[in-house]
């Protein structure tokens, strides 16, 4: 028990967790996005992968951190672009097209990596994302190593929570994305597009996925290899459900779920012997299923999700 | 101004060949990314075609592959039919390769007839466990089950890995994470001399027929059909939708489990954790290739194991990443998407008409 609180009490822990919260915090916020506006995108797994791959291969080919960050965005919203056309103006299965871009992407990622480096034994790495230095804030004792000395990349995802929340709630584009994903009628009789609306919320939402897996590769490690993004975008689409489509719950789940993560990993190592570690591995995607199951029967559903609309038709 | 409209009937024609031309267009997209790779594009081509049908080797190997895709792509086109979203046969199969060597690999002892039959049984029965739960989690608290099965993939990964390296763990296997082998009584017996296609291929293929036959036929399959067509509906009508779900989540998690049950028992003879290079996953492209038809099923797994094995034969003489074939499975899943669109909508140009209420 006094270990659990020290390691409550530590800094690293809870700079861990906002670090291991970070790319979830991407990932929760795109699909919120897309959802809100009434399309599940499950393309999110393989489109962390292709934002993991092409920010690091942007960063390796010289365009710079922040040009990575870029590129990961536009293949992203590429993607989602692609899940955009499929799913709304032609109205096909969220779920198998989603499934379609997953596969797709992570085969085009994986497959663009290696006849790129068709040869090499250990990845090659880039300099990634460094922490920050700030003058008097970074030194400050405990909120300096927790909040302070992350790298602009967290801080860029915090930034976007706010974004979101404010485009969703405070702007006439996110009171008409929020109706195109409650009742698309509505939002046609006023003169406005639905595909439009739509379409946008999806790219845009894609780009934010995107930047989840690029921070994996530019600011978390400094390396690509497959299998790295390991489920983190279905963890997303759980942590959605549990945030019932709010930015600000999305960001609380996040947190929790990064906490929880640098938690077992601490834990293992204190009580390693006693269970295996398997137990603590398998924890998030338990903890995920139990948030979903909780969460389920409450959220407050976008009532048109997963409702094609066709244009003409009532 | 451009309409979509939906057309009265869908001709037989169109069905059928709605698939093979996703196939085909799928396969030409792949010159791309083999002219990106600096290939000869006309010569891998014809490495791939070698690669299936150039010799009697060759088309068995092309077969081995196709069994467990059968047996995915059945589980998902069974699943996918009622809208019960079984993304997890890739978990499910492992189940049902861990129960297989449980049982088979030196925990009892019985002559060939009673042993197959008890790996069989207890893998499926592992595998329908597997796809229950998601089940129940979804008609009891509205959990969408998309999202269990795709992280419970996961879990039972994570759980492999500790039966591998703990309870199932190979005593003569010099520390590597494997399964001790399967008795010779338990192995499914092979169909060819020197080859490696196995008689799970027959398996497979009896129950894509007793698939079809349930399917079009049966009172179950006429219940999961309402069921995938209009749940409402069907429970209006006095059709028991959760039980219709949880039965159909037996028959597909048991038919993934029967996939790893053919794998270890079938062809590998032990367990490891690369025993399916994302089985589960390919079987839903499978299905949806078939047009979530038992029979198609069959056709389609021939078609995607011919590029698997036709792309890893072509990358291994040309030096072409085999995540070409991947490339190739997922585009041929997206184009039979889209062409499912032409299938049931047409497009047609109108001028728009002065003062038309939209």
């Amino acid at each position: 028990m006094m270990d659990i609180l020290n390691i409550l009490m530590s800094e690293s822990f809870w700079a861990a967790s906002l670090r291991i919260a970070t790319p979830l915090i991407f990932g929760v916020l795109g699909a919120l996005l897309c959802e809100k506006s009434g399309v599940l995108n499950l393309g999110i797994e393989g489109i962390f992968v292709t934002g993991a791959m092409v920010g690091w291969m942007a960063v390796w080919l010289g365009l710079g951190l922040w040009g990575g960050v870029l590129a990961a965005a536009v293949a992203g919203a590429a993607f989602g672009l692609l899940h955009a056309i499929l799913t709304v103006p032609l109205g096909l299965s969220q779920h198998v097209s989603g499934l379609g871009v997953t596969l797709f992407a992570t085969s085009l990622s994986y497959f663009t990596y290696r006849t790129a480096l068709p040869t090499v034994s250990s990845p090659p790495k880039i300099e990634s994302f460094r922490a920050l230095d700030i003058p008097v804030l970074s030194d400050l004792p405990f909120l300096g190593p927790v909040l302070f000395q992350q790298t602009a990349f967290t801080w860029l995802a915090l930034l976007m929570v706010l974004l979101v929340w404010y485009v969703l709630n405070r702007t006439p584009l996110g009171v008409a994305i929020q109706a195109v994903g409650d009742n698309p009628d509505s939002v046609d009789a006023q003169g406005l597009s639905v595909y439009g609306l739509r379409i946008g919320a999806v790219v845009a939402g894609s780009a934010l996925m995107a930047l989840g897996g690029a921070f994996l590769t530019m600011s978390a490690f400094d390396s690509f290899f497959f299998g790295m993004v390991n489920g983190r975008g279905w963890i997303c689409i759980a942590l959605v459900i549990f945030a019932s489509w709010r930015p600000g719950k999305a960001l609380l789940g996040a947190l929790l779920f990064g906490a929880f993560d640098a938690l077992q990993v601490r834990l293992q190592t204190e009580v390693g012997a006693l269970v295996p570690s398997q137990v603590f591995i398998a924890a998030p995607y338990v903890l995920s299923i139990v948030a979903l199951v909780i969460a389920a029967r409450r959220a407050d559903y976008p009532r048109a999700l997963l409702t094609p609309w066709f244009k003409g038709q009532r | 101004m451009i309409r979509i409209e939906p057309r009265a009937a869908t001709s037989q024609a169109f069905k059928l060949g709605l698939p093979v031309l996703s196939a085909v267009i799928a396969l030409l997209a792949a010159a791309i990314p083999l002219a990106f790779a600096g290939a000869n594009i006309l010569t891998a081509y014809g490495e791939m075609v070698k690669g299936v049908f150039g010799s009697l080797f060759a088309v068995s190997e092309m077969l081995t592959r196709a069994t467990p895709l059968i047996f995915t792509g059945l589980a998902a086109a069974l699943a996918f039919r009622a809208r019960l979203w079984n993304i997890g046969a890739e978990g499910q199969l492992y189940l049902g390769a861990m129960a297989a060597v449980a049982i088979g690999a030196g925990a009892i002892e019985a002559p060939s007839y009673i042993l197959v039959p008890v790996i069989i049984v207890m893998g499926c029965a592992a595998g329908a466990a597997g796809m229950v739960v998601p089940t129940v989690l979804k008609t009891r608290f509205g959990a969408d089950e998309v999202v269990t099965t795709l992280l419970l993939n996961f879990i039972v990964l994570i759980f492999l890995q500790y039966m591998l390296e703990g309870p199932l763990k190979d005593p003569m296997g010099m520390g590597w994470p494997q399964s001790a082998p399967i008795l010779d009584e338990g192995t499914l017996p092979g169909l060819m001399t020197r080859m490696r296609v196995h008689s799970g291929l027959i398996i497979a293929l009896v129950a894509a027929a007793v698939a079809q036959v349930m399917l079009s036929r049966s009172v179950w399959g006429f219940k999961l059909r309402a069921v995938g067509e209009n749940a409402p509906a069907a429970r209006h009508a006095g059709i028991g939708v959760d039980r219709t779900l949880l039965s159909v989540a037996i028959v597909s998690g048991g038919l993934a489990g029967m996939a790893g049950v053919s794998e270890v028992a079938g062809l590998k003879g032990y367990l490891t954790a690369d025993l399916s290079p994302g089985f589960g996953y390919t079987g839903i492209v499978v299905a949806m290739l078939a047009g979530l038809s038992p029979v198609g099923v069959v056709v389609a797994a021939l078609f995607i194991a011919s590029v698997f094995v036709g792309a890893d034969s072509m990358s291994r003489s040309m030096g072409v990443s085999s995540y070409l074939a991947d490339l190739i499975v997922s585009m041929s899943l997206l184009c039979v998407l889209i062409g499912g669109f032409f299938a049931r909508y047409k497009i047609t140009r109108s001028a728009p008409t002065k003062g038309e209420a939209s």
